[in-house]
């Protein structure tokens, strides 16, 4: 299994970084989801502090939704996905491998800019720090929830909305939790408990996640 | 296996089971109306007043009934669709998607008449707490299982599809239903439990579990009606379905569905 995801996720992070402008999209999309709500709710800059966790975490898990619609596509239009599953290869660990390409390549990048969006809503410092850590644990609990949405859609007409239909709902205990330890450290309480809560919605997820992406990868090309 | 009379897979073909549920619809629809009937008049009529809410409580003859139904049916849609996976039974897919209407429909009702009795009660007509989001979740995972099923054309792969969908969501069940405990949460606490005397008046409850019955009746007889059209269009190949029998093919002649 181990062969079979350290050669795939290396090779997609070739791939993107060939194509350096597609990889950098869905941040490009964070930001200009973010940005709309000052544009939208207006600039008043108490209102901002107040609702910025939970935009930051919105837009995130938006960038996130729509960015991993395409994550099996592309190998399933040339056929290379077929030859990964006829091979043999672990189909767990090939889902193990594109839920941690995806999550390097946007959840990451995600968790890395959040902080110069939490100075733009004008948050305090430990807040931002809860902000940051809230989403290193909880992008990645999205990257792989979103790999088995994409793995279910594989070659629908639906494509994207199809997904974030299916899989937003799964993700909403990411989203409250999040977002709420960043509420509690606004307010000065400890938010210990959200990060349990988010360390073992992680766990659950990355054991039993990529097994229903491979479940669903053998439903999707048999 | 063959000195036992009666198969346990007899009624799994799908031919079998639309005979059987032909059968059964009407007593169903009997049974629902009789006990909506009774549960109905109890709760309106012979239940008595609330000490704190006065009349307004009785909404609580829907609104109980139909959230436990969403629950019990989100439960046995995944259930029947996790067998017709497992063990590639087609008709158990079948009874799986024609749950999925009926059960969303509850939800929706449970969280329409909670919003009717929240607004005297509480004064909002929603609020996002724990159990009232999380049913609203319930909504959406039947959204998505219908979703999923429809988008896929392959009938079989949207059956897997739609159970894998509908098992990794039954995962939220248990959340609505202990959500009460686990958050401090405006939703009333559980005042029926399986271990300790219920906190109602004893008429109330009644009413409540023949009103759940009479909504179990009802989530069978559609549910059945609903199968047997799902089978017609799925089968529609069969001859026990009406397909034309089909001639044996001699040179130079063409078959009787085959028209010029």
């Amino acid at each position: 299994m181990t062969g079979a995801f350290a050669a795939l996720f290396a090779r997609d992070l070739r791939l993107a970084a060939r194509r350096r402008t597609d990889a950098l999209l869905p941040l490009a999309f964070f930001g200009v989801a973010i940005a709309l709500f000052p544009l939208g709710v207006g600039p008043e800059p108490q209102t901002l502090r107040q609702i910025a966790p939970g935009i930051v975490w919105v837009s995130a898990l938006l960038a996130a939704m729509l960015s991993v619609s395409q994550l099996y596509a592309a190998d399933m239009a040339d056929g290379s996905l077929e030859q990964l599953l006829i091979a043999d290869r672990s189909r767990i660990g090939i889902a193990a491998a594109k839920a941690a390409s995806h999550w390097v390549l946007t959840g990451l990048p995600l968790t890395i800019a959040a902080p110069l969006f939490g100075v733009m809503f004008d948050m305090s410092l430990p807040a931002i720090g809860a902000l940051a850590a809230s989403l290193l644990l909880g992008t990645p609990v999205l990257s792989l929830l979103g790999g088995l949405g994409a793995a279910l859609t594989l070659g629908l007409r639906g494509g994207a909305v199809l997904l974030i239909v299916l899989i937003v709902p799964l993700c909403i205990p990411a989203l409250i939790f999040g977002a709420g330890a960043v509420a509690a450290v606004d307010a000065g309480l400890s938010a210990r408990g959200h990060f349990s809560l988010l360390g073992a919605l992680l766990l659950f997820t990355a054991l039993l996640s990529p097994l229903a992406t491979a479940a669903a990868l053998r439903i999707a090309t048999e | 296996m063959s000195l036992f009379p009666f198969s346990f897979f007899h009624y799994a073909a799908p031919s079998r089971f639309y005979a059987l549920a032909g059968r059964l619809v009407p007593v169903f629809w009997a049974a629902a109306i009789v006990l909506a009937a009774a549960g109905l008049y109890t709760g309106f009529f012979r239940a008595p007043v609330d000490a704190t809410q006065g009349d307004a409580y009785r909404i609580i003859f829907i609104h109980i009934p139909a959230a436990w139904m969403s629950m019990v049916l989100y439960l046995a849609m995944a259930f029947w669709a996790a067998i017709g996976w497992a063990f590639n039974a087609r008709l158990a897919s079948m009874v799986a998607r024609a749950i999925a209407p009926t059960g969303a429909m509850f939800t929706f009702l449970a969280l329409w008449t909670g919003a009717l009795w929240g607004k005297p009660t509480w004064g909002a007509w929603w609020v996002w707490d724990a159990r009232l989001t999380s049913e609203l979740i319930l909504l959406f995972l039947y959204a998505g299982f219908m979703a999923i099923v429809s988008a896929i054309d392959e009938p079989r792969r949207a059956d897997k599809a739609g159970a894998l969908v509908a098992i990794v969501g039954s995962v939220n069940v248990p959340i609505i239903y202990f959500s009460v405990k686990w958050w401090n949460t405006l939703h009333q606490g559980a005042s029926i439990s399986l271990t300790a005397a219920p906190t109602m008046a004893r008429t109330m409850l009644a009413a409540m579990l023949i009103m759940t019955l009479a909504f179990w009746a009802y989530a069978f007889a559609v549910v059945f009606t609903r199968t047997r059209a799902i089978v017609l269009e799925r089968e529609r190949h069969a001859q026990w379905a009406g397909a034309p029998a089909r001639a044996p093919a001699t040179r130079g002649s063409v078959g009787p569905e085959v028209s010029t």
